[in-house]
Formats: C-alpha cells, structure tokens, sequence
C-alpha cells in the first residue's frame, strides 16, 4: 500500500501526540521499553518510557544493552520478543467443558478482541507475520483467536537504522527497511521522525499529529542511514541456495548423516531458539481441571520442536535425539517451509542466535551445511 | 460455522472388548444435528476427549453409510486411551471430528486390492477391508496381508474368517513366533508374496503398521510391477490440534493431520527414507 501523500515530518518533542492519539482512538499502546536488560515490548504511554540512546550488543549467546548519547529512541536492533506473543498468545484457554448429571456441555472460550498499536515494529517483525498469517489464517482453516488479535492489531513501523551484528534480514530481503503490512512506517532522524501511512485508517491518525513537510536533507539523511544500515550487516543467509543444499545433504543422509551431528553438537535442546523465532508456530494442548471435579480447561502453549514430547507417539519418540530435532528445526525453517508458505521461515532477525545459551549461529550452520554436501 | 477445535459431546453405546489392551468403543453423538450432518471416509480420524485429560486421535472402523453410531477401536498405550478403554455404556466423552484425507476407495473401485499390515490391531486399514467387503463387487481380487510378532497379538479372528468367505479374496497371516495351533504362517509375513494374486496393471496397494515394514513392502510392490502412485499408506505422528496448526505431526513438508495420514507412497519422498522425521 503506498501512501497518498508520502512522508511528513513529526518532530521529537510531538512524538508523544502519536501515543496520545492513537491512545484517544481507543487504542493499547505497545512499544519498546526496557526491562531486566532487555528491549521488551509493553504498555507504552509516555515517550519517556523509550529506550532513549540505547544500543544492543547482540553477538551469539550474548546480548547487552548500552547508553550513549545517541538523541535517538529506535537506535536498537530488537529484543528476544516483538509481535509473536501478541497475536499467537504464549497461552490461550480454547474451551470449557462443564460436566453434570447430564453430560459434559463444551463452551468455547471467546477470543480476546482488543484494538492494540504496536510502535517500533521492525522489517523483520512483519516479514515474520505475514508467515504467520499464512499459517494461522490463510490455510484451509483461520484460526479464531489469531484472527480477533490480528484484526485489532495497528502497526507503527519504525525502520532499522542499527543493525546487530547478529542481523541478517538484508540478505534475507526481510528489511531492514519496512515496505509493507503496516499503518504507519517511521525513519528516525536526530531531530525527529520522517512519517508516512500505509493504511486508510492511518491516513486519519496522521491527519491529527503536527506534522511539517520533510526538507530534501532529511529525506536523503533517512535513506542513507537505512541503507547504511544494510550494508554494515555482516552475516549472510542465502535462503534459496540453503534451500537446494539441505536437499542434497538430506538426500545424502540417507548413507550418511554426519553431517547433523557436526552442526548440533553443541545444541542443548532447550528450546531458546523456537521462542524467540518470530515464525515458529508450534503449540501445545493440555488440560487443567484445577481442582474442581465438574469443570477443565482446554489451553494451547507454546512448544517446541526441541522437546522429547513434541514426537512423541503412543510409547515412541520419533526424534529422541538432540541431532534429529536439530535437524528438524533446521529442515523445516529453511527448506521445507518453503512448500508450506512458499518462502523461508527464516526472516534474517538474528534472535536465535543472540538468545542461544551456546551461542549457535544459524548462518554458520548454513555455511557447513553448504560446505558439507557430500555430492 | 461450529469451530473445528471445540468437541461436541458422544455417548458409549457399547463397548466391546477386543483383546486384553484392545477396546472398540462406539459411540454415538449425542446431538441429533450434529449426528445427521457427520460424513466420513475411513481412514479419516477424530479426536476423542476424555474429561479433564486430553485427547487422542482415533481412526473409525465402522461403514461411512451408516454413521448412527462410530466404531473407535482403541489400545491403551497412553494418559488418555488408558482411561478411554475403561468407559462404560452410558458414559460421555468428547468427540470432534472428521480430518484429514482418507483411503481413496470410491477412485479405486474395480481394481484388485492388496492389503498389508504389520503389528497391532492396523484399526486404520480395517475400516478400508470393511468398506471393500460390504461393496465386494465393486472391487476385483481382495488380498489381505497382516503379520503380527506373536500369535497372542492376532486379533478379529472371526473377521479374518469372514473375509476369508468372501469371493475373490485371500487372508494371508503371519506370526513371527508361532505356537502349535497356529495355522497360518510362522515366519515374516513378507515371505507370503508369492501367493498374492492380482493383475499388476490393475492393483491399489493399502498399507499400514511400522514404517520399516511399508518401505520393505513398497520396494518389493514396485520391484514387482506395482506403480508407486498406486501404492498407499497411512502415518502417524503426535497430532494435538488435527487442523494443521500445532506443528506436531509435520512430516517433511506435510502436515499428516491434514494432508494425510493417508499418503501416496509418491508424497512421501524424500523423507520416508531417513529415519527421525
């Protein structure tokens, strides 16, 4: 969607009107702030809350934040979270079921509806939600508690001028520029915000902020710091070369499959990756009756494919070793994602590697696999 | 539209004990709407809800015509069906339903048929021989494999023998561990093969037991003439939410809960070769 009007200049000390408007449209604001050393998205209403001068030191198995006099809010790359657990809930009670004298009577747990603005999504977050999208509502069945969070959601993007050095999404083609999927996308300057809409409704919200017209200088400062941006990332995924590679080396495996012990030898199956990823879908579902005798709860939580109960089949586990959910992990996000989404899973965001307690790199796994065919 | 992840509740109206592990449960919905508007495959499966516990996939052995009441034939092996096996008529559960792709048996009609099954029970496979055998002349030769590892394993004995009366069609069994009043074949039920009968040109081969067993199956069927895209399978994996959204039964690219769990053996290539997928 592109916007009528282009972009429009909100200058840092009106920032707040942003907030407040969208607060007076009946809005929840989410944004960045900072909590136990990280970028945590939460309840936003003041601009002071923001990471002001804040950079992220993300490497693999290490994350760190510093202050600097940086006069910028958005001069981070991410946190471990953005969008996922806003739409795919960490935990969602799905129904109730009520047994009497007559049977069980099953109740469906209305999904939870409520108008949400996220502010400083990145490139990658909305990369990672049109994948989620297309898993939770745009198969053969949308699921309803999804669907309301999705349908409530408003998404201020801000572009990525900071890259970490864990960051990948240029190569991707993932960011670090936003392009599209939002309501409204920001490029930050030192003096403020060059702003423009991507939606209808956005086209209001930006009618009532004071905004000015952008000078040309702003204009060209913005472009260049994201594409500065794209050029200071140093790690590379080649999502469509991966993709032939893993075939031949499954194909391979089946003489040989070293070469999955070599890439998860140091994996601890802890399932740090699947969390923070901004694709991985899985979920389980279990049943809390509490302590009542004529009443349970149906819930669906997050999973991950690195747990021994994720394979589990009456008394077998399908993948009982670390190597085999590595691989599944990996299989799945880069290649055969691509015949259930028709893209990668892997939208270049880095969080796997930064939130790994061993600090596994994905785009190193990559290059031993590509290096490691044995055809 | 009736979500498809809320169960709608089911009754036991009998309860049929199989073997010592083995229960057959059929049930009926309690609904009338519902139960008029409920149509199936075999092969498809439902998950059946045990208050308070959870619940499991289970596939349907009864005929798709007749669907007043679903026969669920269950071993208890886990949390849930341990319970499951123990309802009595009377007792309610909760019941949706059904997924996934069933057995392709109205494309197949006039083919000869062979069936293989390897272990316990294969409830998938005889919901597709009760299909067969209540539409016999729709179908040309019937062959039906199963091995099992102990006699003491074999079970529908009397199903066998009706099957057996059927025209056109032979029941070939295999125990790897025989005992003297075993009749049938001790031994690999793989060394049976050279009794099959049927016109290779012409044949639908139905599998299901260890995956080990459908790929040695597979092989020798296409060594023998058998096209692979004739050649069909059922899988399993953990299945929680059966609309293709938990992630739990990914295979390769395939979501078995929804593009299966009955697969052409074509589909499942290239994964069905590497152990842990």
């Amino acid at each position: 969607m592109q916007a009528k009007h282009g972009s429009l200049f909100l200058a840092r000390n009106h920032f707040q009107r942003l907030i407040d408007v969208l607060v007076g449209e009946g809005y929840r604001c989410i944004g960045p702030t900072i909590k136990e050393g990280a970028i945590v998205y939460d309840l936003l209403d003041d601009v002071a809350q923001l990471p002001r001068g804040v950079r992220d030191h993300q490497s693999p198995g290490v994350y760190s934040l510093q202050v600097d006099a940086d006069p910028r809010w958005f001069s981070w790359a991410n946190g471990p979270q953005a969008l996922k657990p806003e739409l795919f809930s960490p935990r969602t009670v799905m129904w109730r079921v009520v047994r009497d004298e007559t049977g069980l009577v099953f109740q469906p747990v209305q999904p939870k509806q409520e108008s949400t603005a996220v502010i400083g999504v990145r490139a990658c977050d909305l990369a990672a939600l049109k994948l989620q999208d297309r898993h939770f509502l745009e198969g053969s069945y949308s699921d309803p508690h999804y669907q309301a969070r999705r349908e409530a959601l408003f998404l201020v993007a801000v572009n990525c001028t900071s890259p970490a050095e864990t960051c990948f999404c240029a190569s991707t083609g993932d960011g670090p520029r936003a392009t599209s999927g939002y309501d409204l996308v920001l490029s930050e300057v030192e003096e403020g915000f060059l702003i423009e809409a991507g939606s209808a409704r956005a086209e209001q919200i930006l009618a009532a902020l004071p905004t000015a017209p952008v000078t040309p200088a702003q204009e060209a400062v913005a472009a260049e710091t994201i594409e500065q941006a794209a050029r200071s990332q140093t790690r590379v995924l080649d999502v469509d070369g991966i993709r032939k590679d893993i075939q031949t080396v499954l194909n391979d495996s089946i003489r040989d499959d070293s070469i999955w012990e070599d890439v998860s030898e140091h994996c601890l199956s802890c399932g740090n990756c699947t969390s923070v990823c901004p694709t991985c879908f899985c979920f389980s579902e279990s049943d809390d009756g509490g302590l009542q005798l004529d009443e349970s709860e149906h819930i669906r939580q997050w999973d991950s494919c690195f747990t021994q109960g994720h394979s589990y089949i009456h008394g077998l586990t399908v993948r009982s070793d670390t190597k085999q959910r590595y691989r599944q992990w990996i299989v799945h996000k880069l290649d055969t994602w691509h015949d259930q989404y028709g893209s990668s899973g892997c939208v270049g965001c880095g969080r796997c590697i930064s939130w790994c307690p061993v600090g596994i790199d994905i785009t190193a796994v990559a290059k031993k696999i590509t290096a490691g065919k044995l055809s | 539209m009736m979500d498809p992840q809320l169960p709608c509740e089911a009754e036991v109206v009998e309860r049929i004990q199989e073997s010592s592990s083995l229960v057959t449960l059929r049930l009926r919905l309690t609904d009338e709407q519902a139960r008029n508007a409920y149509r199936f495959m075999p092969g498809q499966f439902n998950m059946l809800y045990l208050f308070g516990v959870g619940e499991v996939p289970i596939t349907m052995t009864s005929d798709p015509d007749d669907t007043a009441t679903l026969d669920h034939t269950i071993r208890s092996v886990g949390r849930v069906t341990n319970k499951l096996v123990q309802l009595q008529v009377g007792e309610r559960l909760g019941f949706r339903g059904p997924y996934g792709r069933g057995w392709p048996l109205s494309e197949i009609a006039g083919q000869d048929v062979v069936f293989v099954t390897g272990g316990l029970g294969c409830a998938p496979v005889v919901g597709a021989i009760n299909y067969i055998a209540a539409r016999r002349q729709s179908y040309g030769k019937l062959n039906i494999m199963q091995g099992v590892k102990h006699v003491n394993d074999f079970i529908w004995k009397e199903r066998y023998d009706q099957w057996r009366a059927l025209p056109d069609t032979q029941v070939l069994l295999a125990a790897d561990v025989g005992t003297p009043v075993w009749p049938w074949h001790v031994g690999m039920v793989t060394e049976l093969y050279d009794e099959l009968d049927y016109d290779a040109e012409n044949t639908t081969v139905m599998m299901c037991g260890p995956e080990g067993m459908m790929q040695a199956v597979t092989k020798h069927m296409v060594k023998n003439n058998i096209d692979e895209s004739d050649v069909w399978l059922s899988m399993e994996r953990n299945m929680q939410c059966a609309v293709g959204l938990c992630g739990h039964c990914q295979y390769g690219p395939h979501f078995v809960c929804r593009q299966g769990p009955i697969f052409n053996c074509r589909e499942l290539k290239p994964f069905f070769a590497i152990r842990g997928f």
